[in-house]
């Protein structure tokens, strides 16, 4: 429910701050959004000098990196996803309490990438795990990273807590670990999560 | 079976690539040879690898040695086994280098060559469940791209036969 | 039953990784432990398996350029050049004057960023939690920005070619190059104020993870750590490849094999890196680049096989190709250091408490990119 901006500004003339609960859940969230210490590949380089003295990541809250998945609630995706990999990632992002975010970082996470053709390579983590932002790139520049934090903030910013996925009752509350199977994972793909996109027709 | 004096001249000639193609009875004899002989002492196995002959039928491994006392090298020591993988063993060298340990065991997971005597010969890169011997020539990986939306070469090759993973337009448009 | 044999007690099996704060990558070690301290070590890799021996078999020869860039991921430039030093030998080209001084320098810089964010990541692993990696990455965000301007990306630079490099060095980068140099020396004093008389340092990392000499050689460790075995054998002396026998550089061997010299043969190795720099820096000749005869497109490389191998920082990396004399490799194999260095790594923890793992791990330096390709 929006407030008049008239009264808003009276009231903050007295020392009175209003705004909604939303707003507030949604801004201590999104300004405190903590990684877990998740690096697969060069990717990782590059969120580390992303977390180093130059590109100060700390600015934006993302200051500690946590290295328990049960403390933290951003999990950058930074390499490769190989199939052997995979069931380790789907299990340490069920371990993640709500709410929790996925970034997508590198042309690898988001589809395979340079090695898509590899038999060991899972073509995309998003098979598995919903991701909210994706980052191209190889690597992608640590200004790109935060540029991809910063969206995801104002992605945060934008939630509604009747909309969100953590108190939705039908929402699963863990996605299904992959098994290794003679030939490939099994399943190869969470169908519930990714479906190949429609082909838009050609005009 | 070369003799001393064969593997010497041969080592001794200065030719750029010096290799050692020897039969799979042979080969640790040979191998022991050439660390401890004190005109060669390689003591120090840089690389060891498979290569699939398809062609040949045979899967050759070749071990590249060097020699840290004596700073020469290299020397290629070169056996070959039969592709069928009842047969494809051949003796495990890990006694005589222990370098080879790690390489030995990734020639096992990714070609199935066999190695006889090495102390603990399972997977490394690929896990326990696999089956396949994926760096073979003959292997066909699984098609699990789902969506290629330009597809060519090997893959649209593929998507032709087994269909549904790659646009209409580019199976029509690159016919 | 335990040492003392008065209380019984059970092992603990202990699986360190996958993902781990100090593991370097995605590294595993199934580890079996009596208390604190370390009965059986087992590495478990092929978490970052790419299929980069795979899908080279795929592609032409020089498009197998940027995927070295992401074995090493750290050494983007040493990667290039173990490639291209096989290629040419195989194909016979020769590499001009110019091209190998320039190789020179970005191998050594390349040595440079390594070591220092190597010992970095050693002193995180110490518990020094992020500060000298801090240290490090501040230098090395000089060198990566050198990088960008010399071949336009950060770390995965696909700069070498068969027969020379991309593009030429001109002065704007010679003086940023040479400005780097000037800068790295005070570095170093500082760096090394702050660490190596640090007690914490040392207590930790003296005699905790030694490999004697003969294990060393035996189980093929080159690089910094066979060095800190007292093993004398720096390929750029060995092999002499490029223009290395023109600089005048020693090589540091150390002693005791233990953690310790291993971060000490670092340092040394980074002063002597920058004196090969100052050396080349100063005697770099003009000419041209890249050979006049290498062709880039529809390359081809004449039937047969080659072993070709450089001193990366991390130790020997090589390349053994096979050719029928087509446009792709036949068979294109990497000897990566990392992976052959780990091939003791359960020697050197077995009777160490298992925090010392970590640091025994960290002084091996590895990349997981370049262990499981």
């Amino acid at each position: 429910m929006p407030v008049d901006e008239g009264l808003k500004s009276e009231l903050q003339k007295r020392g009175v701050f209003v705004m909604p609960v939303e707003f507030l859940y949604n801004w201590s969230r999104k300004s405190s959004l903590w990684p877990v210490q998740f690096g697969l590949a060069c990717c990782a380089i590059e969120m580390i000098a992303a977390a180093a003295a130059r590109h100060d990541i700390a600015r934006f809250g993302a200051e500690v990196f946590r290295a328990s998945p049960r403390q933290a609630d951003l999990m950058i995706v930074s390499g490769t996803v190989t199939k052997k990999m995979a069931p380790q990632v789907v299990r340490l992002y069920n371990q993640m309490p709500e709410p929790k975010y996925v970034i997508a970082m590198g042309a690898c996470a988001i589809s395979g990438g340079p090695f898509k053709d590899g038999y060991d390579v899972l073509k995309g983590v998003d098979r598995y795990i919903p991701v909210d932002i994706h980052i191209p790139g190889c690597p992608p520049r640590p200004e790109a990273l935060l540029h991809a934090l910063m969206t995801l903030q104002e992605k945060i910013s934008k939630q509604h807590l009747n909309e969100t996925r953590w108190y939705d009752k039908n929402a699963p509350a863990e996605y299904p670990i992959p098994q290794y199977g003679a030939h490939d994972l099994e399943p190869p793909v969470n169908r519930e999560l990714w479906q190949p996109p429609q082909e838009t027709p050609k005009k | 079976m070369p003799t001393v004096e064969q593997i010497r001249e041969m080592l001794s000639a200065g030719a750029a690539k010096s290799s050692l193609l020897v039969e799979r009875e042979d080969l640790l004899a040979v191998a022991k040879f050439l660390k401890t002989d004190p005109q060669l002492q390689f003591d120090f196995c840089s690389c060891v690898t498979a290569v699939d002959y398809i062609k040949q039928d045979c899967i050759e491994v070749v071990y590249h040695l060097y020699s840290v006392a004596l700073k020469h090298g290299p020397v290629a020591l070169k056996v070959r086994a039969p592709r069928a993988l009842e047969q494809c063993h051949v003796p495990s060298l890990t006694p005589v280098w222990r370098g080879c340990e790690f390489q030995e065991r990734e020639a096992f997971d990714l070609f199935g060559v066999k190695f006889d005597g090495h102390p603990d010969l399972r997977r490394i890169l690929m896990w326990d469940e696999f089956v396949d011997h994926p760096m073979r020539k003959d292997y066909i990986p699984p098609m699990d791209y789902e969506w290629e939306p330009t597809p060519h070469g090997e893959t649209l090759a593929r998507a032709k036969m087994q269909g549904g993973t790659v646009p209409a337009s580019a199976l029509e448009a690159k016919k | 039953m335990s040492a003392t044999g008065i209380i019984e007690t059970q092992t603990l099996e202990v699986s360190l990784g996958p993902q781990h704060p100090s593991t370097h990558g995605v590294f595993r070690m199934d580890v079996v432990l009596d208390g604190e301290y370390v009965v059986k070590l087992k590495p478990v890799m092929g978490y970052l398996h790419r299929n980069h021996e795979q899908i080279a078999e795929k592609i032409a020869w020089i498009a197998n350029m940027p995927y070295t860039d992401r074995l090493d991921y750290f050494c983007s430039m040493t990667n290039n050049w173990a490639y291209a030093l096989a290629v040419e030998k195989m194909a016979g080209l020769k590499v001009p004057e110019r091209a190998e001084y320039i190789r020179v320098i970005m191998a050594e810089l390349t040595r440079l960023l390594n070591h220092s964010c190597a010992i970095g990541f050693l002193l995180s692993d110490c518990g020094a939690w992020f500060t000298p990696v801090l240290y490090a990455l501040r230098e090395r965000e000089r060198i990566l920005d050198f990088f960008e301007t010399v071949s336009g990306a950060r770390m995965m630079c696909n700069y070498m070619r068969f027969g020379g490099v991309r593009v030429d060095l001109d002065d704007q980068s010679l003086a940023m190059a040479r400005d780097i140099v000037a800068r790295w020396p005070a570095f170093l004093d500082e760096f090394e104020k702050l660490m190596t008389e640090n007690e914490v340092l040392i207590a930790r990392t003296q005699r905790v993870g030694i490999l004697p000499r003969e294990l060393a050689i035996n189980a093929s460790i080159t690089g910094p750590m066979a060095r800190a075995s007292g093993v004398e054998y720096d390929i750029r002396k060995v092999d002499k490849y490029g223009v290395y026998d023109r600089f005048d550089f020693r090589v540091p061997v150390g002693e005791a094999g233990d953690t310790f010299d291993r971060y000490m043969i670092r340092i040394l190795e980074m002063r002597e890196a920058v004196k090969i720099l100052e050396q080349a820096l100063r005697d770099i000749p003009a000419g041209p680049f890249i050979a006049p005869e290498a062709k880039l497109r529809n390359f081809k490389v004449p039937a047969g096989d080659g072993y070709g191998r450089i001193e990366a920082p991390k130790g020997e990396l090589g390349f053994y190709l096979v050719s029928e004399g087509g446009a792709k490799p036949y068979r294109y194999h990497v000897r990566p250091p990392s992976f052959i260095n780990l091939t003791i790594l359960e020697d050197m923890c077995l009777g160490q408490k298992v925090a010392d793992t970590v640091i025994i791990l960290g002084s091996v330096d590895i990349v997981l990119g370049e262990v499981d390709r």
